[in-house]
């Protein structure tokens, strides 16, 4: 027995050895030398000057000028509001499709998943054709909308009417604003958080529900005290899946936002691609890496453990 | 007019094109043990979950203490239930569980926890109100789904098949302590199972449902003794039914010609006429053997196999062609010299009485 253990583990090691040194070369080497190139500072044609300083975290993180706070503030705001708009469409969406029947159910994940087998920049580029000016809601709005309540106005003159038809002669600001960006990172990011909702509501036994209907729970008290806390779990890891790749978007912002509406996303690109500043771009990077990190440390350290104790039993 | 715990006039339950509850009519008084046995799929678990108001009628209504309950949801009903696989909040420990009816009535604090610890206390849980469900046996899960739904003092307590999850040993003592504990409470009990001995060791009255009807009513020594047809005497416990015509009916009595040889008579049953063809069943612990013909009935046949069980000695014989009787007799010790051997040629015995005459 004994002679067989140190074999055993290097069998092992065998095994997981190709992925092992994937992920030192491609991941932990890469993120080593963003941390170290953080601590450096911008050489005078673009290079890093290696040394160890926290000017550029400190730069980031100035009290008395705040450009950057700002806008990372602002980008947590955006990147929560998409949360909660994603939660608020998404969670109704994995009950909706979980009362179908098993083999129904499936299809309805597919048409779901569909949209996304077409190039990400294409489908940020369709959301321009909608929302801009001369798009599609706006033409909606100036056209058939505006025609509408000045129609209305023609055969009801006493109606007052004229705000709206004002309101409705222009189009809406739609376009290069944090609407835009919230509506797309929503759009983009809504099935993964639908996905995990899902898996917890088809999870649920509906016997607890019938349970808690017996113990005289109403259907509000029995959501609230039976169903939210039970699929909590697949709540929180769809609120993940949707507020970090929000927090670091840059495509989105940089197609559908205008020019005030930077998010920190475009902040790290324009360091690393404009300002060719590489030692600040991998400090803010840095910094927003590790507010991830700790954001899901503290998701598996609540749910994750406890969810499958549970499941265990 | 008395007023019944439960009553169902007429309940009629449709899912789609099948019908789960065909025209069912029960009374069932307060304090009763009452128990609805039949196979899966007979449709015992949807009437419980008719009274429940998990599922409403398609036709008929139910009425609890009276009260006609139409379409009102399960929170508006006097009733609880226990589910078939406990369905204890796992994400709650005992404690939130026992209490969560009692929250949700907004009884106050200090009276939840007082009325929690003697419900955890009435069914030999105490001290365990910190744990979660996922910690306790199967058992003591059972125990803990049953306080749940005592806690709340229910008119009527509904229990679906609340023993299956367990073990043989468990669900034998588990059967006498809630019919201990039903006793001392003295709360209506309906209970779904297809495990026609717990329904006999239980209740005050059975009903046996098949596809949906309810096919007799009555306390468990009529439903056994008695049997209202051919399905209920098979299903519960073991009947052997012997082809019968009828010969003469007498005003007490009716002659049958059995296996198209032998007279025997038997009590007299309505709706009868001459020349019908019934069927006679007959317990097998209520027929005996012996080496000659004795007085009464009587008849002849040989032995085909005898099966040593314990308890008792168990005897295939053969009286025709097609049928074969299967008879008990308790081992009463000195077995070795009142055993009859393979082969033997026999004579059956039974009393008038306890043979029952089954229209087919």
């Amino acid at each position: 027995m004994t002679d067989k253990k140190p074999r055993r583990n290097w069998r092992l090691f065998g095994l997981i050895f190709p992925s092992l040194f994937w992920l030192v070369i491609f991941f932990l080497i890469p993120l080593f030398l963003v941390m170290a190139m953080s601590f450096g500072k911008r050489g005078t044609y673009g290079g890093v000057i290696w040394s160890l300083n926290l000017e550029n975290f400190s730069r980031f993180l100035n009290p008395a000028d705040p450009l950057y706070l700002r806008i990372f503030f602002r980008t947590i705001l955006i990147a929560g509001i998409t949360t909660f708009v994603a939660f608020l469409l998404g969670y109704p969406l994995a009950f909706w499709i979980a009362s179908f029947p098993s083999n129904r159910r499936n299809t309805l994940i597919l048409l779901l998943m569909i949209p996304f087998w077409t190039n990400f920049l294409i489908r940020t580029y369709a959301w321009i054709l909608i929302l801009r000016d001369q798009g599609m809601v706006n033409t909606l709005w100036t056209g058939m909308i505006n025609n509408l309540f000045i129609a209305l106005q023609a055969a009801i003159p006493y109606l007052p009417l004229e705000g709206v038809i004002n309101a409705t002669s222009r189009p809406l600001p739609l376009f290069g604003t944090d609407l835009a960006i919230i509506i797309g990172l929503v759009y983009a990011w809504l099935p993964d958080m639908v996905l995990p909702c899902y898996a917890s509501v088809e999870r649920l036994d509906r016997s607890l529900v019938e349970a808690a209907q017996d113990l005289y729970a109403n259907r509000v008290r029995s959501f609230l005290r039976v169903v939210f806390p039970l699929t909590l779990p697949g709540v929180i890891a769809g609120s993940i899946l949707v507020f970090i790749p929000s927090l670091g978007a840059y495509v989105t912002p940089d197609l559908l936002g205008g020019a005030k509406s930077i998010m920190i996303g475009n902040v790290i690109y324009s360091q690393f691609m404009s300002a060719r500043d590489y030692p600040f771009g991998a400090a803010i990077s840095f910094i927003l890496m590790t507010i991830m990190l700790f954001g899901t440390l503290i998701y598996f350290r609540l749910f994750v453990g406890k969810g499958q104790s549970e499941r265990h039993g | 007019m008395k007023e019944f715990a439960v009553e169902l006039t007429n309940v009629v339950k449709k899912f789609g094109n099948v019908t789960a509850v065909n025209n069912v009519s029960l009374k069932i008084p307060d304090g009763e043990f009452f128990s609805l046995l039949g196979p899966s799929g007979c449709g015992k678990t949807t009437t419980l979950r008719l009274i429940g108001g998990f599922e409403l009628p398609t036709d008929g209504e139910v009425f609890i203490q009276g009260e006609p309950q139409g379409y009102k949801p399960p929170f508006r009903r006097p009733v609880n239930t226990v589910f078939q696989n406990y369905a204890l909040f796992p994400h709650m420990n005992v404690f939130q569980n026992v209490a969560f009816g009692l929250q949700m009535q907004k009884i106050p604090k200090h009276e939840i926890e007082k009325r929690v610890n003697e419900t955890l206390e009435m069914v030999h849980l105490p001290k365990m109100g910190s744990r979660k469900p996922n910690q306790l046996s199967g058992g003591q899960q059972q125990r803990v789904a049953l306080a749940r739904a005592l806690i709340n003092h229910p008119k009527v307590l509904l229990l679906d098949e609340p023993l299956g999850a367990l073990d043989l040993k468990l669900r034998k003592a588990m059967q006498l302590e809630l019919k201990d504990l039903q006793q001392r409470v003295g709360i209506t009990f309906i209970y779904v199972t297809h495990d026609q001995e717990e329904a006999l060791t239980m209740s005050d009255r059975i009903a046996v449902m098949k596809f949906g009807k309810v096919l007799q009513v009555g306390p468990p020594e009529e439903i056994y003794e008695k049997p209202a047809n051919v399905f209920v005497a098979d299903f519960i416990g073991e009947t052997n039914f012997i082809n019968a015509r009828i010969i003469s009916i007498n005003s007490n009595d009716v002659g049958l010609l059995v296996e198209e040889q032998f007279d025997v008579s038997s009590t007299r049953v309505p709706d009868l006429s001459t020349n019908q063809d019934v069927s006679l069943a007959v317990r097998p612990e209520k027929l005996s053997i012996s080496k000659d013909k004795l007085e009464g009935i009587s008849i002849p046949g040989s032995i085909k196999e005898v099966i040593y069980i314990g308890t008792d000695i168990r005897y295939e014989v053969k009286i025709s062609e097609k049928t074969t009787l299967a008879i008990r007799e308790q081992n009463r010790g000195d077995i070795a010299a009142q055993r009859f051997v393979k082969g033997e040629r026999v004579y059956i015995n039974w009393e008038k009485s306890n043979a029952t005459i089954l229209i087919m």
